[in-house]
């Protein structure tokens, strides 16, 4: 018995040694160092939010507070920053050439130190004008460039006093260099040209906008916002280019991408599925600007010779964010058929959008396309066998029957046999 | 014979047993949610059970993922409390929309899925059954499969100036297992959508027919020996056994009449 488990205890010992060298450096290849999720948070210091109107308090009391509680409950591992608009000049009393480049960045991005964020911010004084676009501008390459997604939180309580760059431009212009940026606004004022900006900017980059009425709504939306950041800020799709035509066009392995469609563009891509294998596909057009009323998305297989395989479509009307249609298709061939042959299967995404004639239409709207390919599910065919209670019911009847008949048969010929 | 009534009645009770089976409430310890993701890729999961109740914007767009099983029928209710009328400047449409991984479309057998709630309305409901999950399709139909489903929640409209505004959601998911049709038939890869970001390969490369991460998939249901015991086998030999019996029935009764008869 002993030796047994000493035998054991030996064979063990071998087995992870033999196995350890290459298990760890598998297990650390997995958990590659990620970045972490970046917010700023860009605050509108401009006169206007001296004014007390948000539970009899200022606006930019109400904002203080509120960064105060987030900078408190901020996650370890998220980094922040925070910029300010309008916080160094004079608005009326300084000219529009200064007051609309007046931003500045409070906070670099990287972890918070509280105790200073919070000295810093309690500093802070309502004063000038409102450049929106251009905070914008500056915010997004405070952010940086990288793989993950990153959020910029616009607080502001008024439209851009500058004119040009236009903000929601700005936010397009952001939205289409593939950088992954989110852009969600929170406006401290019911005004409808504030909140038209603001629903713009959001609705450009995939945001959100809240029209901000007291201050725990403030806190609860910020909190919240920076919480999704953390959550989500790793699934950030690859960027590709679809082309005009299937045979250049890009060839994609299993996963989610991005890339841009205008308005009645075609946007070709191509995988390749080997025997055995089943395409499955989806695609989603973000609806990031005003447009007519009803629109459709179509998503088609088509082989390289152009013949067309399966289609996906839907169509809608009104309000929404994205448009999706999916589609699966597998040729037939089993895993292990004699023609093994790797074929390419095309993907087009079409759409039929149409816009108002002021919406500009380039950059093209944002496509997500996401490519799985799986083991294909062969027809299962009809069952062999019967089941259930009639089958049993029948055969019982048929048995009980050819029992009868032989019976009778045996007693008829048992009879004849006697009368002979 | 009396032997062999015995062992006709105790198959009969075999094959009794399983189909009560069939029909039953799954239950999952209740858990609160309190989050909706804002786009496809970054849903919040949720399991039958689960309290779902979120505070949003009426401009949010709220999407949930679950998983289902071949055999499942999931029911969806919601309860939107609108923000208070004296903000509100008209009504204001909201519409659930229910999409499975490859995010098509998929329509309710029962429920309202699009509501318009007056402008004095103090809160909306919507609901939405889904058809009951098949085990196989083909390729080209827009069938329910098992995999991941994607639920949309948002306000599809409302005036420009009511956008913003705080509203409270509840959401219950509930499951009604029952049988799986084709029966014997079963997918492959359920259709839960990879979330990882993808690759771009070499035109004549082949991509590994693998994925990292996915959306939530449908737990891998062992066939239990109940189920196999039930299948289209048993009920085969069984009819054979009982035919058998019933045709030496049938003899004996012609044979010895006098024996049952008498």
């Amino acid at each position: 018995m002993i030796t047994a488990r000493r035998w054991a205890a030996g064979l063990l010992g071998a087995l992870i040694a033999v196995a350890g060298p290459g298990l760890l450096p598998a297990a650390a290849e997995e958990t590659p160092a990620k970045e972490p999720p970046r917010v700023e948070l860009v605050l509108d210091s401009s006169g206007s939010m001296r004014i007390a109107d948000l539970d009899g308090r200022s606006r930019m009391a109400v904002a203080k507070q509120a960064f105060n509680d987030v900078v408190d409950a901020m996650p370890a591992e998220a980094h922040l920053g925070i910029r300010l608009l309008g916080s160094q000049h004079r608005f009326p009393g300084s000219t529009k050439a200064v007051g609309c480049k007046d931003t500045k960045l409070l906070f670099p991005v990287g972890v918070v130190d509280k105790v200073e964020a919070k000295t810093a911010i309690a500093t802070l004084a309502p004063t000038g004008w409102t450049p929106i676009g251009l905070a914008l501008r500056a915010a997004a390459d405070d952010l940086g460039t990288g793989e993950t997604t990153r959020r910029i939180v616009l607080i502001t309580d008024g439209e851009d006093s500058c004119g040009l760059p236009d903000p929601c431009d700005v936010a397009r212009e952001l939205a289409a260099r593939g950088t992954h940026l989110v852009i969600d606004t929170l406006g401290l004022t019911l005004d409808a040209k504030v909140r038209r900006q603001l629903t713009c900017i959001a609705e450009a980059t995939g945001g959100t906008y809240t029209a901000i009425q007291n201050q725990a709504q403030l806190t609860e939306r910020l909190q919240l916002l920076i919480n999704r950041a953390v959550d989500t800020y790793a699934e950030a799709p690859l960027h590709v280019s679809g082309t005009a035509a299937c045979a250049t066009a890009p060839v994609l392995a299993p996963g989610v991408y991005t890339d841009r469609e205008e308005i009645g563009e075609h946007r070709w891509y191509r995988v390749r599925l080997a025997p055995g294998q089943e395409l499955r596909a989806s695609v989603s057009l973000s609806l990031d600007r005003k447009l007519n009323r009803d629109y459709g998305v179509l998503l088609r297989a088509t082989a390289s010779g152009g013949r067309e395989l399966v289609r996906g479509s839907d169509a809608g009307s009104g309000r929404t964010d994205v448009q999706s249609a999916g589609l699966r298709w597998s040729d037939g061939r089993s895993a292990d058929d004699d023609d093994a042959e790797v074929r390419t299967v095309c993907l087009v995404v079409s759409n039929s959008f149409s816009a108002p004639p002021k919406v500009s239409t380039s950059p093209g709207m944002p496509l997500e396309l996401t490519v799985d390919l799986v083991a294909a599910s062969p027809d299962p065919g009809e069952p062999v066998l019967g089941r259930g209670w009639t089958l049993l019911l029948v055969l019982a009847l048929a048995g009980l029957v050819a029992g009868l008949v032989t019976g009778w048969l045996a007693r008829w010929r048992i009879s004849l046999r006697r009368a002979n | 014979m009396r032997r062999t009534m015995l062992t006709l009645a105790a198959g009969a009770v075999l094959a009794c047993a399983a189909p009560a089976l069939a029909d039953e409430d799954a239950t999952v310890p209740d858990l609160e949610v309190r989050t909706g993701g804002p786009s496809f890729l970054s849903a919040t999961v949720i399991e039958p059970g689960h309290r779902v109740k979120v505070t949003a914007m009426t401009g949010d767009y709220l999407y949930w993922s679950f998983a289902a099983a071949a055999g499942e029928s999931h029911k969806v209710d919601v309860r939107i409390a609108l923000p208070p009328s004296a903000d509100r400047h008209g009504p204001m449409t909201w519409t659930l929309d229910v999409f499975d991984g490859l995010r098509r479309r998929q329509s309710c057998t029962a429920g309202a899925q699009t509501a318009t709630a007056a402008r004095d309305a103090a809160q909306v409901e919507l609901g939405c059954t889904l058809r009951r999950i098949r085990t196989w399709a083909d390729p080209w139909s827009y069938d329910p499969l098992p995999g991941t489903y994607y639920l949309r929640l948002s306000a599809t409209g409302l005036p420009d100036r009511d956008l913003g505004l705080p509203v409270s959601t509840e959401l219950d998911l509930s499951v009604r297992e029952g049988e799986a049709h084709p029966a014997g038939a079963r997918m492959e890869a359920p259709l839960s959508p990879p979330v990882n970001a993808g690759t771009t390969l070499a035109p004549d490369a082949t991509a590994a027919p693998t994925t990292v991460d996915s959306a939530p998939k449908p737990e891998a249901k062992g066939e239990g020996w109940l189920a196999r015991l039930t299948g289209r086998w048993t009920w085969t030999i069984v009819g054979g056994v009982l035919a058998a019996l019933m045709g030496v029935l049938g003899y004996t009764l012609t044979r010895h009449p006098r024996r049952w008869f008498a």
